[in-house]
């Protein structure tokens, strides 16, 4: 899934890591917008052999979107903004 | 007295707006970083849209609401980024996680519950792939972030918010490869009628809908939509038109919802009875006109009461802060009760109607194909919960002992429907037989070592 940046996107550009690779974000973005907008197509993959996941309800109620933040522990994507320097992980 | 509100959605700021009217300063706990709800949303503060640009035909409520949450906030005990993940409502006491690692019991006594609504699905082959969303889901990527769920999405459903999202997308800059109905044109005539009860809004979904038709979006009702189609994303969906001629549009993305579900997991776990509202084809926490629950102490308002949409959430939030005040022998404006009271049955009926104009499709849920995951959660089909039922599974928490459905990460919120649906089919039953799924702590996932 390509999420596709629409309006509003004139804001400050920063860098992330996703499983150790940087990656491009813009403030404000959420950690679900920042993963499908660079191209990386899902954020978790499925312990139940059916592929990828790339969230659903994107407002904190499916739990389909959780990633591992690097000191933080296991967070929804879809309700955790993006920082600069912050090291995710997909499970 | 100690009063707390959950939520800081439409109902919620206005239960707060008339509790610090009668000098009650409540604890405020939302778990979003702001308050706003849903068709209010704010998008973080980097974004700089104007409320005209972000909310439309809402613009003016947004702003209203918005200013009334702002100076609110300042007077209250506020606690965003808070999530009330139980209640124990013998000891009136909720507990809360704060920025998903601070642990914390708030007594009260007395709490508004406003804990909003989500999206109405049916699964569908497929609905597990990257770029399938739900419909609200679709329209909060683009509010609160600016993005869409892709440049050429199908968006598949029914109700006013599919219309909606797709202008919005449409407007953005998207182009909806199409717009599914499944509800036929004769059921929203027959029931239309009935929505003359708020006319504005009224005029507002036709207008939608003649905007979408002057863009050449093309719209389809009385579908039957078979797959969403793809290997790792979505790239096509696979529909049967009311003709029952099969199509296939390339997509990149789909949107999926009808219509919405109350979140009412803290309803009931504060032991709110639950009863089947057959015009919404939901279960909801039962309360008076007033919105007080049988529950001692416990008031309820909004979405999550019960669907009403975004008028009822303002009128019913400030009409059970007006019962939670008379009840407390506090002053209360008793001239506001009774006007709120004649507002909320008019709206009513414009809701009975909405709702019957745009039904939930039961019947294509019930008759999914036994290969399709109705949990999405942990990939248990139809075919397995119909087992389930097989193995004398006469209601749907025995159906989710058996079969796991209901069990997973989302904890029954999106299989719930469309699951009651099979059962009862199933078991040659009407669906408020089978039941629903009883809500277990906490209602989110927390950590583990939280859970004390």
């Amino acid at each position: 899934m390509t999420a596709i940046r629409l309006v509003d996107q004139d804001r400050p550009a920063l860098i992330f890591t996703v499983d150790g690779v940087e990656v491009p974000a813009k403030q404000g973005d959420t950690l679900l917008t920042a993963m499908l907008t660079a191209g990386l197509g899902h954020v978790r993959t499925s312990e139940f052999g059916d592929g990828g996941r790339a969230g659903f309800c994107w407002m904190g109620a499916c739990q389909d979107c959780w990633v591992v933040v690097v000191g933080k522990g296991v967070r929804r994507a879809c309700t955790t903004l993006v920082e600069t320097g912050i090291e995710v992980i997909r499970r | 007295m100690k009063v707390v509100v959950v939520g800081a959605g439409p109902a919620g700021i206005r239960a707060v707006e008339q509790l610090v009217r009668a000098g009650v300063f409540p604890t405020w706990i939302e778990e979003g970083p702001d308050g706003g709800g849903r068709i209010t949303q704010r998008p973080p503060a980097e974004f700089s849209r104007s409320h005209a640009a972000l909310y439309g035909a809402d613009a003016g409520r947004a702003k209203r609401l918005h200013a009334a949450l702002d100076s609110l906030k300042a007077r209250v005990d506020w606690r965003p980024d808070t999530l009330v993940w139980n209640i124990r409502p013998d000891a009136r006491v909720l507990h809360t996680l704060t920025n998903g690692a601070a642990q914390d019991e708030v007594s009260y006594d007395a709490v508004i519950l406003c804990t909003g609504a989500m999206d109405r699905v049916l699964p569908l082959p497929g609905w597990t792939l990257p770029g399938a969303t739900t419909l609200g889901g679709a329209q909060t990527a683009l509010k609160s972030q600016g993005v869409g769920i892709g440049a050429n999405p199908v968006l598949i459903g029914t109700g006013p918010l599919l219309w909606l999202t797709a202008l919005q997308y449409a407007k953005a800059g998207a182009k909806p490869a199409a717009v599914l109905d499944t509800t036929d044109l004769l059921t929203k005539a027959r029931f239309g009628g009935g929505m003359l009860w708020n006319i504005p809004t009224l005029l507002r979904g036709m207008g939608l809908y003649a905007s979408l038709k002057l863009r050449g979006v093309k719209m389809y009702e009385d579908v039957t939509p078979l797959a969403i189609e793809g290997v790792d994303k979505v790239t096509a969906v696979h529909w049967r038109d009311a003709a029952w001629k099969e199509h296939v549009t390339p997509c990149d993305a789909v949107a999926l919802g009808w219509g919405l579900k109350p979140e009412a997991q803290l309803a009931d776990l504060a032991g709110v009875p639950f009863d089947y509202d057959d015009t919404q084809q939901n279960w909801v926490p039962r309360k008076d006109a007033a919105g007080r629950s049988p529950v001692a102490g416990v008031y309820l308002a909004g979405d999550g009461a019960g669907i009403g949409g975004v008028d009822v959430a303002e009128l019913g939030g400030a009409r059970a802060a007006l019962a939670l005040l008379a009840d407390a022998k506090l002053p209360s404006d008793m001239a506001l009760s009774k006007h709120l009271d004649g507002r909320l049955r008019t709206e009513r009926r414009f809701r009975a109607a909405l709702e019957r104009a745009f039904p939930y499709p039961a019947r294509l849920a019930s008759r999914m194909e036994d290969s399709t995951s109705v949990c999405r959660c942990e990939v248990i089909t139809a075919g397995e919960l119909r087992a389930a039922a097989a193995a004398e599974a006469p209601e749907l928490n025995r159906a989710k002992a058996f079969s796991r459905v209901g069990m997973g990460r989302c904890q029954g919120r999106l299989c719930g429907t469309p699951a009651a649906a099979v059962l009862a089919r199933a078991l040659a039953v009407e669906v408020p037989e089978v039941g629903r799924l009883r809500g277990q702590p906490p209602v989110k996932p927390v950590p583990l070592q939280q859970v004390g």
